[in-house]
């Protein structure tokens, strides 16, 4: 695999394209909806997504805050009975409109689901598979990014002399650690977590919490929850959601001690 | 409530004692290894070797299943993957009446259409000659017969994989046709196993429509365009003449307990494999 | 490489659709062949006419004998799967209600039961005719296809009730009904589309299966009128009169091809939409 060469910038580039891109949002969604049938599940949707954040999407169930999630890496794409407009945009490019390609567009966002999903196969192979689709053959390659990335969710020295077992054989907690990085491994920028931790007991979900910590030094993350804790835990920007309608969004300080709507005010009483 | 339950249980048992006692006094005249390896088919003289039509019934069944095998897969991968769900809400009742359609209507339509299309086209394609009324036949046919159940089968089985894992794998870059291949085949093995080993052990049964077009000749053949002469063939065909020759009612009901004995051990088999996979 | 995975992929749906496509296409072959080669010698007399003398060799008549047998067959042998199989898949549904196991046990032997062909039946129950030394009969085609067709009978009934949420059988239980009453009042009520695809689907089996009477119903020119009386059936019929010299036998083969084909046909759709109708009020 040739990846392009880097062009010749002279200083001054370089420094206005790395203030640029820490100030530009990795990405912005613009006049989002999406429609089932009659059913109005996301209305109007504008917001950005800072860099290396941990942005996160609050609302009650039903606002529409994982089907937003979905749009993001077009999983929308494969119900037929949904109708989305509108653009997202990854650095100038919109995916959302684009037919070309998809699975490029989903290789740079990895996708942590609410249950942990394990592929039927070993743990190796679980997180090999992102590497195997892109076509590498190269055993090192793969071995070394495998422990890498299992390291980088703490799963090495669990799982290092069993790497051949069966993914169904971790307990869950492991399991989602397990899906994490093989969604790592395929080197998103951005990370959508749709209340990972809603199956973990209070351990693993701490452990979870503190990954999304140190991960977002490196990388986007997107987080959705419907626990108000949580969010006052980890997040650097806030988006509350509610009817498919973004509320308010902010930072978190802002929106939990002073709430402007009516709405948020109320699901915050709720929360606590 | 319970009688009628135990009835109904105990019957393959009932039935296959009844067939062997009645088939018993072959064994009298000949060891059960020579009645199922010999090929000396001669009623007349008291000679009955059952190979030709037990190699009959499993080319004919082998050849269902070459046909069956990729048909079903791709149609219920397609069905349950990519399809809209127009095409689903149509294909159920079409599955439904190819599955109810009697096979005398099957034999009918083999003879109308499949035999001479062997005859005509096929044969003539490999540089052969045949009446039509071949393995061959048969195994078109049974094949058709076969894929409704099959099928039926198989898009059970993948209408039970999560859509969070084919999520999964498409979030990591896969297309949709490797998440099928990674998620949806690989992880259903048993599943589908058990789909293909059911259809195979319906095909070893079926009379009526292979017995219409295959030929009925006692031999044992390599060559899909001869005829050949399967087991419940032989059971059906010679009824007639059951009574007459001394030992061939014996015969019959040994042929019918050899059927009933390796279906019911085939169904036994994978329909474990799929009561265990339930579980799960 | 992703040229190759997006051709891959291409072709594999495009080859998986046209799959799923012929199907369709070959029922409709098959259904449209047989209509068309029987229309010809299709006519009321067929129908309405029972053999007249030489009609094996073109001369007169109709299959009337055969229609009759294989309805008083086919509702024969279903009314005796109805008693003895709904029993068995209430019973197994609420009797055995709290024994999980011993539940799949007993499915995972009638789904095996199932498998067995129609032939083993019918040498079975030529057996059964030699030992009890009936002959070739109504009655013996009676049982045997009551045989054959009571698995079906108790699996189908089963499939439906096992889907009846558990609070309803408890709701039952709770305002004071024993449980039989139970069983036949509440169950009943709410599994009675899987009552009637049961039913259907047994009578289209008992109707069409021919290998099963081969040589237990026998054979007559006649409508049967008691149940020691050989019966003709249409199965049979078409394959005797296919393999007649002559061919407007044939030609007739064909006609009652079209009239069983009618009869299956409406049996499964009809099945098939009864179901859909009386599921309607039923608990999700």
């Amino acid at each position: 695999m040739f990846l392009p060469e880097p062009e010749i910038m002279s200083d001054k580039e370089v420094i206005s394209m790395s203030v640029e891109k820490s100030v530009l949002p990795v990405l912005r969604v613009r006049n989002l909806n999406v429609y089932a049938g009659n059913h109005h599940i996301l209305d109007d949707v504008n917001l950005d997504i800072p860099r290396n954040k941990i942005t996160v999407l609050l609302g009650p169930s039903g606002c529409g805050k994982t089907t937003l999630l979905k749009c993001i890496n077009k999983l929308t794409d494969l119900y037929k009975e949904l109708k989305v407009t509108g653009n997202i945009l990854i650095e100038h490019d919109d995916i959302l409109n684009t037919t070309t390609n998809i699975p490029s567009i989903r290789q740079k966002m990895g996708l942590l689901s609410q249950r942990p999903y394990p592929l039927p196969v070993s743990i190796y192979k679980n997180v090999a598979y992102g590497l195997k689709l892109k076509g590498v053959r190269d055993k090192k390659l793969v071995e070394f990014s495998v422990e890498k990335h299992l390291r980088e969710v703490g799963l090495w020295e669990e799982v290092k002399n069993r790497l051949h077992a069966p993914a169904t054989s971790l307990s869950i907690g492991q399991q989602q650690r397990l899906c994490l990085a093989r969604g790592l491994a395929v080197k998103p920028s951005i990370i959508l977590a749709d209340e990972p931790t809603s199956a973990l007991d209070p351990i693993s979900s701490k452990i979870i919490e503190n990954l999304f910590k140190d991960l977002k030094r490196h990388y986007t993350i997107i987080l959705v929850t419907h626990v108000l804790r949580q969010a006052m835990r980890l997040a650097d920007h806030v988006i509350f959601m509610n009817d498919g309608k973004i509320i308010e969004q902010g930072q978190p300080e802002e929106l939990f001690k002073n709430p402007k709507t009516e709405e948020m005010r109320a699901y915050l009483v709720d929360g606590n | 409530m319970i009688t009628s339950l135990v009835t109904i249980l105990l019957l393959p048992l009932i039935i296959g004692i009844g067939l062997y006692l009645k088939a018993a006094p072959l064994f009298d005249q000949q060891s059960f290894l020579s009645l199922v390896f010999s090929s000396q088919w001669a009623p007349s003289k008291g000679e009955f070797g059952f190979w030709p039509f037990i190699v009959g019934s499993l080319y004919v069944t082998l050849l269902s299943f070459i046909f069956t095998l990729p048909v079903c897969l791709l149609a219920a991968i397609y069905l349950t993957q990519f399809s809209s769900k127009q095409l689903i809400r149509i294909m159920h009742p079409v599955i439904d009446v190819l599955a109810g359609l009697p096979s005398v209507i099957y034999g009918v339509w083999g003879i109308l259409i499949i035999v001479p299309m062997v005859s005509r086209y096929i044969a003539p394609f490999f540089n052969t000659t045949s009446s039509g009324y071949s393995v061959l036949s048969g195994g078109i046919v049974l094949a058709i017969m076969c894929i409704p159940y099959i099928l039926n089968m198989l898009i059970e089985v993948f209408n039970t994989v999560p859509a969070g894992l084919k999520e999964a794998s498409l979030s990591m870059g896969a297309t949709q046709w490797e998440s099928v291949k990674h998620v949806v085949i690989r992880g259903n093995y048993p599943g589908i196993i058990s789909a293909y080993g059911l259809g195979i052990a319906k095909a070893f049964g079926e009379t009526i429509a292979v017995m219409m077009v295959v030929g009925n000749v006692v031999k044992v053949t390599g060559n899909p365009f001869d005829a050949a002469y399967p087991l419940p063939a032989l059971i059906a065909n010679n009824y007639g003449e059951m009574m007459s020759i001394p030992m061939y009612d014996s015969a019959l009901m040994f042929a019918a307990f050899l059927l009933l004995a390796i279906i019911l051990v085939f169904n036994l088999i994978f329909r474990y494999l799929i009561h265990k996979t339930k579980r799960q | 490489m992703r040229r190759i995975k997006i051709l891959e992929e291409k072709f594999f749906v495009y080859i998986s659709a046209f799959m799923a496509y012929s199907l369709i296409a070959v029922l409709a072959f098959i259904i449209l062949v047989v209509f068309v080669k029987g229309f010809n010698a299709l006519n009321l007399d067929m129908i309405l006419k029972t053999p007249r003398g030489g009609y094996y060799y073109g001369g007169e008549g109709g299959v009337l004998n055969a229609i009759m047998g294989s309805v008083y067959i086919a509702f024969g042998a279903t009314i005796i799967a109805i008693f003895i199989g709904m029993p068995a898949a209430l019973y197994i549904n609420v009797q055995l209600v709290r024994y999980r196991r011993t539940q799949n046990t007993i499915r995972y032997f009638l789904d095996a039961l199932w498998g067995i062909p129609s032939i083993v039946y019918c040498a079975f129950g030529f057996a059964l005719i030699l030992f009890f030394g009936m002959n070739a009969s109504l009655l013996a085609g009676i049982i045997t296809v009551a045989l054959l067709i009571s698995p079906i009978m108790v699996r189908t009934f089963d499939e439906v009730l096992s889907t009846i949420p558990k609070g309803l059988h408890e709701a039952s239980l709770a305002m004071g009904s024993t449980r039989t009453e139970t069983a036949f009042r509440v169950m009943f009520k709410q599994g009675f589309s899987g009552f009637i695809t049961a039913v259907l689907l047994s009578f289209g089996r008992g109707i069409g299966d021919a290998a099963s009477v081969l040589f237990t119903a026998g054979y007559t020119d006649n409508v049967p009128v008691n149940l020691d009386e050989p019966a003709a059936t249409l199965p049979l019929a078409i394959f005797f009169q296919l393999g007649s010299p002559i061919p407007e036998v044939r030609e007739r083969a064909f006609a009652s091809a079209v009239i069983l084909t009618v009869i299956i046909l409406a049996l499964s759709l009809g099945a098939r939409y009864l179901s859909k109708r009386y599921s309607r009020t039923n608990l999700k």
